[in-house]
C-alpha cells in the first residue's frame, strides 16, 4: 500500500513570507504577534498576527496577473505557486487541489468591499486557483471550523489512498477580519496581551492570518529534507456541545487513540506533541485532560499560537508545517507566552528552544462544531530515499 | 463504479416536503422555511428543545438527519458524517454581518456568531445521536457525488467507521435542498456514484 508523505511547503504569516524565514523566526523564539490599532478591524486596539499587505503587494505584482483577485485570493495564489514550481510537478488529471478555510473571503462581506458579494462562497477559492493554475481536476474546499487545515491532509491521503489522485496541493487561508473580531470578541473569547496557552495567566485567544501550502504524495520522488510520513490520523466528535470543548477531552482522546492504533505505536514512542492550545481556558484545560488519559502528560508539548495567533481554518497546516521544520532541524520550539503551569492536570510543556533528536510527532487540533483531529506523522531519513535522477 | 457497501435508506427536504425512501412523510403548504422546519418537527414527534436555538442550515440538517438515524440504535455506533453544500454558512454569516456594520446599532452575539461555520450542524448531529465519529464539511458549486462517494469509501473500507451519514444541506436566502443517505454493509441501492447522482436527482 502507498505510503503517504508531506513535502514541498510554504508560509506566509506575520513572521515571513516561507517556511524557512518562518521557522528561524520561532527558533530565535520571536513572535508575530503584536498590538494592533486598526478601526476598520476592530473599534479598540487588539493583540494578533496580521501580514504585511504592502509586503504582499510587492510580491503579487511580481506575479504580473492580470485578473482582480482579493486578499486572501493573492495569498492563496502566492503561497501554492511558491510549492508548485517548488516540486516540479506538471499539473494534471492526476494532480487534485485542497483549500482549507473557515471564511475565506467573508471581508467581502462589507459594505465598503469593491468585490461582488458572489466572492463569498467559498467554492469561489477553487475557481480562482483552478484557473490561475490550471488543474484538471476540481478542486475540494474543506470547511470545518478549526480542524479543517489538519483534516485537509486526511482528505488528501483518502484521496491518494484511493487512487483518486497520484498528488494532492493543499492550500490553507484565513484572514483576520472585522467579521471573526466581532465573533470572538462577543464570546468574551479575545485576550487583551499576548496569548498565553496553557498558564496560568492565560486570558484567551489572539487571532492571527496565516496561508499555508503542502505537498500531499506518495511518490518518494519528490520529497524534501523536512518530508514527513503521515503514519496514522482521525477525526473524532465530541458529541457534547457546539462551541465548548468536552470536560473528558473525549473527541480529542478517541482521535489520538484511533491515529495511534493505525499507526501500531505507543504514547512513549512519540517525541513531541504539537497540541491546538488555544489560551482559552476550558480548551487548555480539555486538552491537558484528553492528554493525561492518553498517558502523552510526558510528551514534550508547545502550541504556536504564540507566534501565529489562531489562524482558524489555516493553524492546523501552518502548525504541521513548522513540526515538520521541527523534526528536521531536530529542534523543540519554545511553547512562546508560557509563564507557569496553568491547567488541571501535569504537561510537560516546552520553556526553552532545545535541540533534541525527534523521529515522531503528533499534531492535534480541536474546534467549534466539536471536531478533533489529530495527526501523526514520522520523520523520513532524507538520504535513504531514492533520489530523483 | 461499484462497491461492496450499499445505500440503506436517502432522505429529501426540499419544496415544503420531507420524503424517506422516495415516500412523501410530510408536506407543507407553506413558503417561508421556519414555519415549514417547525410544523415538519412536530409532525415527527421529536423532542428536543435545543432544535429552536438552530440556525436554518443546522435546523435542516438536524430534521434530516433524525429521519435517517432515528431507525438506527445510535448511541455507540460508529457512523461517520460527511456533509457538503454551495452556500456553507453564509445566511447566518449575514446575520452576523448585519449586527456589525453599524458601529451606532453594533449587537453582535455568540449564539449567531456559533452558527457562522458550516460544520456546526455535523456538532448538532453527534450530540442528538451521541456519535462520536468521523466530521467533514466539504463546500462544492453542485452537488458532488464523487468527493463524497471517495471518502466514504476510504472510511468504511478502512474501517475507520461502520457506516456513513452523507449528503447536501444547502439553505441560502430562503431557499434550501436537504438530501442525505446512509450508507453501510446492507441496503438496497449499491454505493456507487450513479445510484447516489440518481437518488439526488429523484424526489
Amino acid at each position: 500500500m502507498h505510503k503517504i508523505y508531506l513535502s514541498h511547503n510554504a508560509i506566509i504569516s506575520s513572521l515571513g513570507f516561507d517556511s524557512e524565514t518562518v521557522v528561524e523566526n520561532i527558533k530565535n523564539e520571536i513572535s508575530g504577534i503584536s498590538r494592533i490599532e486598526d478601526e476598520d478591524l476592530f473599534q479598540k486596539p487588539f493583540y494578533g498576527s496580521i501580514i504585511n499587505k504592502t509586503i504582499l503587494k510587492h510580491k503579487f505584482n511580481a506575479l504580473k496577473t492580470k485578473e482582480d483577485h482579493t486578499v486572501l485570493e493573492q495569498l492563496m495564489i502566492l503561497s501554492l505557486n511558491k510549492v508548485i514550481k517548488a516540486s516540479n510537478i506538471t499539473i494534471n488529471t492526476s494532480v487534485g487541489l485542497i483549500i482549507s478555510t473557515t471564511k475565506g473571503n467573508i471581508d467581502v462581506l462589507e459594505k465598503n468591499s469593491d468585490f461582488p458579494k458572489s466572492y463569498t462562497y467559498l467554492s469561489r477559492l477553487g475557481t480562482v486557483l483552478k484557473k490561475h493554475f490550471s488543474f484538471k481536476t476540481e478542486p475540494i474546499v474543506v470547511s470545518n471550523a478549526c480542524v479543517s487545515g489538519v483534516l485537509a491532509i486526511s482528505i488528501a491521503k483518502r484521496l491518494i489512498k484511493e487512487s483518486v489522485h497520484k498528488h494532492v496541493f493543499i492550500v490553507s487561508g484565513d484572514l483576520v477580519s472585522k467579521f471573526v473580531l466581532s465573533g470572538f470578541n462577543s464570546f468574551q473569547a479575545l485576550s487583551d496581551s499576548e496569548c498565553k496557552p496553557y498558564s496560568k495567566d492565560r486570558t484567551g485567544i489572539n487571532l492571527g492570518e496565516a496561508i499555508a501550502s503542502v505537498l500531499v504524495t506518495s511518490d518518494t520522488n519528490y520529497l524534501t529534507e523536512e518530508s514527513v510520513e503521515l503514519i496514522g490520523d482521525a477525526t473524532c466528535n465530541d458529541a457534547n456541545h457546539i462551541s465548548g470543548p468536552s470536560r473528558s477531552g473525549e473527541g480529542l482522546f478517541r482521535c489520538v487513540n484511533s491515529a495511534m492504533k493505525e499507526a501500531a505505536i505507543k504514547p512513549q514512542d512519540i517525541d513531541y506533541l504539537s497540541a491546538h492550545g488555544t489560551a482559552t481556558i476550558f480548551n487548555d484545560d480539555m486538552e491537558a485532560i484528553a492528554f493525561n488519559r492518553l498517558g502523552l502528560q510526558n510528551v514534550p508539548l508547545n502550541s504556536l499560537k504564540g507566534y501565529f495567533g489562531h489562524t482558524l481554518g489555516s493553524s492546523g497546516l501552518v502548525e504541521t508545517i513548522v513540526g515538520m521544520h521541527s523534526l528536521k532541524l531536530n529542534t523543540l520550539f519554545y511553547s512562546k507566552g508560557f509563564t507557569s503551569l496553568g491547567v488541571s492536570k501535569p504537561l510537560h510543556i516546552i520553556e526553552k528552544t532545545k535541540q533534541q533528536p525527534l523521529a515522531i510527532f503528533l499534531k492535534t487540533a480541536s474546534g467549534f462544531g466539536g471536531a478533533n483531529t489529530a495527526l501523526l506523522l514520522k520523520s523520513i531519513t532524507y538520504k535513504n530515499v531514492k533520489k530523483r535522477t | 463504479m461499484d462497491s461492496k457497501f450499499n445505500i440503506q435508506s436517502y432522505t429529501h427536504i426540499r419544496n415544503g416536503t420531507i420524503s424517506l425512501n422516495g415516500n412523501t412523510l410530510f408536506e407543507s403548504e407553506t413558503e417561508d422555511f421556519s414555519t415549514f422546519i417547525k410544523e415538519a418537527y412536530k409532525s415527527q414527534h421529536i423532542e428536543y428543545p435545543k432544535f429552536f436555538k438552530m440556525d436554518n442550515l443546522s435546523k435542516l440538517a438536524f430534521i434530516a438527519a433524525d429521519i435517517i438515524l432515528r431507525n438506527t440504535s445510535n448511541s455507540e455506533e460508529n457512523i461517520a458524517i460527511i456533509l457538503s453544500n454551495k452556500a456553507s454558512s453564509l445566511d447566518t454569516d449575514r446575520k452576523h454581518q448585519e449586527s456589525i456594520s453599524d458601529t451606532d446599532n453594533y449587537y453582535p452575539s455568540p449564539s449567531i456568531f456559533v452558527y457562522t461555520l458550516p460544520n456546526i450542524c455535523i456538532g448538532e448531529i453527534c450530540i442528538r445521536h451521541q456519535l462520536f465519529s468521523e466530521n467533514s464539511f466539504f463546500i462544492f458549486d453542485n452537488f458532488n457525488p464523487d468527493c463524497l462517494w471517495v471518502q466514504t469509501e476510504h472510511l468504511l473500507k478502512t474501517k475507520k467507521a461502520n457506516k456513513a451519514l452523507c449528503g447536501w444541506v444547502d439553505f441560502d436566502d430562503s431557499n434550501y435542498d436537504a438530501f442525505l443517505y446512509l450508507v453501510e454493509d446492507h441496503g438496497t441501492f449499491n454505493h456507487s456514484i450513479k445510484n447516489i447522482k440518481e437518488l439526488y436527482l429523484c424526489k
